[in-house]
């Protein structure tokens, strides 16, 4: 008895935190969302993002950048991470490690050397640059979780397929492919997310010519000043519902599988 | 092409892995339509190697496979007639049962009312039938299990290959799945091949029996012959208990172990020649021998001639057999019968199954029929090696150097090829491996009665032969010495 009430006690720096770093900030910015500057009571926040055709653009504009990064990015990674886990290719462990190794370095750093490429080759940034930017900051995102699942794959599976007179082809459909979808689910959830509200990379990598959601958000804070927070507040709490909704669309499809 | 009498031919196949290990050696075997075969064998023994070529997941690096006659050494497993149940089920865990069972016709685009019919049929085969529409995962081992073999048979194949479909149940219902495959295996009519490490099951379940050992096979045989007529000390001692003793054949039909000369029924291995003996210990007929002893009218063999001849359940035979004394050192009760272990008064150790409970201390008498002795050709009589003599009274064989003795030495000139012999009891085992001149670890151990009979394998992977009293582990890592004087050398054959 005594021994459960001190390990209790062992959680409490964790809900301390939880509370200070996460609850408190999520409990401000649903305060500044739905209140104006003298802090009364409002929804002209929300009404001012659903009026501006301008912002509503932005955010449809990011949503489809982040579509287009996340399929890019399973279009390549799935092929990569597939590879890299069958050990009938005899890829060595190093690949995995070298697919990886970008996820170990900090992200603005490589957004710069991206920057710096495109100028050495002088080719033009912008939406292209964008794209490529993007798929090449979270591409790893996708490929680890993806690698991950398929190669925990019993690959006696493959071979009762095999066994049960699948061709190779059928095999990854009706087998690898169905069984690898939670890595999948997985690595669009870590792609997908952080480039909604990604704004350093498009900064970068367009020079400001494209503002993405994440920058209309920044922009609220940093530059509009504190009579703008309440506008952002609202912009942060409308994607973070989308990032909600989307996170529980996908959640539900995956137990579905593993059912 | 002519119809060949077998349905599945394994020619003289062998598989080399990466590191140059065999997993199986010159195997051939071959299968009739409709036999269930059982390969037996230890872990590592080539057993399920066997069962992949043949599946086709691993593909022979020497030697062919033929299924009907056709050559299939290189077929793909799609493209092969034959459906496996794996070792772990193997299902798959994204369908359900219905699923899972009809996958292979699905592939083979059969009406889905016919697929409907034969998952039905092939759920009822397993007792399944309630199951339909369950969750791969939510089943039992036994359950999981009848819904793979419904996966494979349903397909028709003409071989059903299962690999230890068993291993993971519990005792029962291991039992009970044995009969179940039996009454399976006959109102298919298909051939079984079946792998197992279980010797019972393997006596229980098959037609016939392939023992192998280190990818090689030991013996093909019905259950009954690989029982009673076990070709070689291993299978001997691999398949049910046995006692092996050290003997030598006096002369056909008499054979000489534990001090005493036996008659026996085997003739053919010529005169002296040194043999293995084999006695099951329910072959054993053992009695008790009176404690009156010490009144001293009469000795221990009268009495327990006495006691034989008027055995009042008449369980031992009459008649002029060998007999043995001594003494129960243990007793253990195994369900049906006792299992006792008697030291003889010449000192060898004997192990009898017997109805009845002799306990320890008591003083018996024991017979074995001539039929019940096997006797076997021995494998070795002592250990030999190919060396090459160096200077300095040394010699170099098993990737060691060892020291000789001056009066071998002096017969032989550093460089000459020699062959080495050593004898099992004149290799020293030590403790401590740095002590050796080699290391290796013990890898096969045999109770002859008096002495155990060790295969120790070098880190060379090269086999020695012990004959010893002390007790090692199987996988004890030893330090190896062999006395310069029990070295013998031998100049080989310069061949021409």
């Amino acid at each position: 008895m005594r021994i459960t009430q001190n390990r209790r006690s062992w959680a409490w720096p964790y809900v301390l935190f939880m509370v200070l770093l996460v609850v408190l900030p999520l409990l401000l910015i649903g305060y500044y969302a739905f209140t104006d500057p003298q802090g009364g009571f409002t929804l002209r926040n929300f009404l001012q993002f659903f009026h501006k055709q301008e912002a509503i653009n932005t955010f449809i504009y990011s949503l489809a950048i982040a579509l287009i990064t996340t399929i890019i990015c399973l279009l390549l990674g799935y092929p990569a991470a597939y590879i890299m886990a069958m050990r009938s290719f005899r890829t060595p462990a190093v690949m995995a490690i070298l697919f990886i190794l970008p996820m170990w370095i900090n992200f603005l750093l490589r957004t710069i050397a991206t920057v710096e490429l495109f100028h050495m080759f002088g080719l033009p940034l912008g939406e292209g640059a964008l794209l490529f930017g993007m798929v090449y900051d979270f591409l790893p995102f996708m490929i680890y979780p993806i690698y991950n699942t398929l190669q925990k794959m019993d690959l006696s599976l493959i071979e009762a397929a095999k066994d049960l007179g699948a061709r190779p082809k059928e095999v990854f459909t009706k087998v690898i492919l169905p069984l690898s979808v939670p890595g999948i689910y997985s690595g669009i959830v870590m792609v997908f997310m952080p480039t909604v509200s990604t704004f350093a990379i498009s900064e970068l990598l367009t020079h400001n010519k494209i503002t993405l959601f994440g920058s209309l958000i920044q922009r609220s804070f940093g530059e509009g000043g504190i009579a703008m927070w309440n506008y952002g507040a609202a912009l942060s709490l409308i994607m973070l519902i989308i990032i909600g909704m989307t996170s529980f669309f996908g959640n539900n499809d995956t137990e579905d599988i593993n059912r | 092409m002519g119809k060949s009498d077998y349905i599945i031919e394994v020619n003289h196949v062998s598989k080399q892995f990466e590191d140059g290990k065999y997993a199986l050696n010159d195997v051939s075997l071959q299968v009739r339509k409709g036999e269930f075969v059982t390969i037996l064998g230890p872990s590592g023994c080539g057993k399920t190697t066997l069962l992949r070529c043949i599946a086709g997941f691993q593909v022979a690096s020497e030697g062919d496979i033929l299924l009907n006659g056709e050559d299939v050494t290189e077929t793909p497993p799609n493209e092969r007639p034959v459906n496996t149940v794996f070792q772990k089920y193997a299902l798959f865990p994204h369908l359900n049962v219905y699923e899972n069972v009809a996958f292979g016709l699905k592939l083979k685009k059969v009406p889905s009312q016919e697929i409907e019919r034969r998952v039905r049929k092939a759920l009822k085969m397993v007792s399944m039938s309630d199951y339909e529409y369950r969750d791969v995962n939510s089943l039992s081992g036994g359950q999981q299990q009848r819904v793979a073999i419904a996966r494979a048979i349903i397909n028709e194949p003409e071989v059903l290959l299962l690999d230890e479909p068993l291993a993971a149940l519990d005792r029962k219902m291991r039992a009970d799945m044995q009969i179940e495959l039996r009454e399976m295996h006959q109102k298919l009519g298909i051939t079984f091949i079946y792998v197992t490490h279980d010797q019972e099951e393997a006596l229980t379940l098959s037609d016939r029996v392939v023992v192998m050992r280190e990818g090689k096979i030991q013996q093909i045989g019905a259950p009954t012959d690989i029982y009673n007529e076990p070709c070689n000390c291993f299978v001997a001692d691999f398949i049910g208990e046995s006692n092996i003793l050290d003997a030598v054949m006096i002369k056909d039909r008499l054979v000489h172990f534990c001090d005493q000369d036996f008659e026996c029924v085997d003739a053919g291995f010529g005169e002296k020649a040194e043999v293995d003996v084999v006695i099951r210990p329910e072959d054993l007929y053992i009695w008790e021998v009176p404690a009156d002893l010490e009144k001293g009218t009469k000795t221990l063999g009268e009495i327990a001639q006495m006691q034989a001849d008027y055995d009042p359940e008449d369980r031992v035979p009459k008649g002029k057999f060998t007999r043995l004394y001594g003494e129960v050192r243990t007793c253990i009760f195994k369900g049906v019968h006792y299992e006792m272990t008697v030291m003889t008064d010449n000192g060898y150790e004997l192990m009898v199954q017997d109805y009845h409970q002799f306990l320890p201390g008591t003083q018996v008498g024991m017979i074995v029929k001539p039929e019940d002795i096997q006797v076997m050709r021995k494998e070795r009589l002592c250990n030999t090696f190919d060396g090459k003599v160096l200077k300095d009274n040394q010699v170099e064989f098993l990737g060691a150097t060892w020291d000789l003795s001056d009066r071998v030495a002096e017969r032989f000139e550093p460089g000459d090829e020699v062959e080495v012999e050593v004898d099992f009891n004149h290799v020293n085992l030590q403790d401590d491996e740095d002590e050796g001149t080699l290391q290796g670890e013990v890898y096969f151990i045999l109770y002859k009665g008096d002495h155990y009979h060790l295969q120790v394998r070098t880190d060379d992977g090269d086999d020695l032969f012990v004959d010893t009293n002390d007790i090692w582990d199987d996988g004890d890592r030893v330090g190896i010495k062999i006395a310069p004087s029990w070295i013998r050398l031998y100049k080989k054959e310069v061949k021409s």
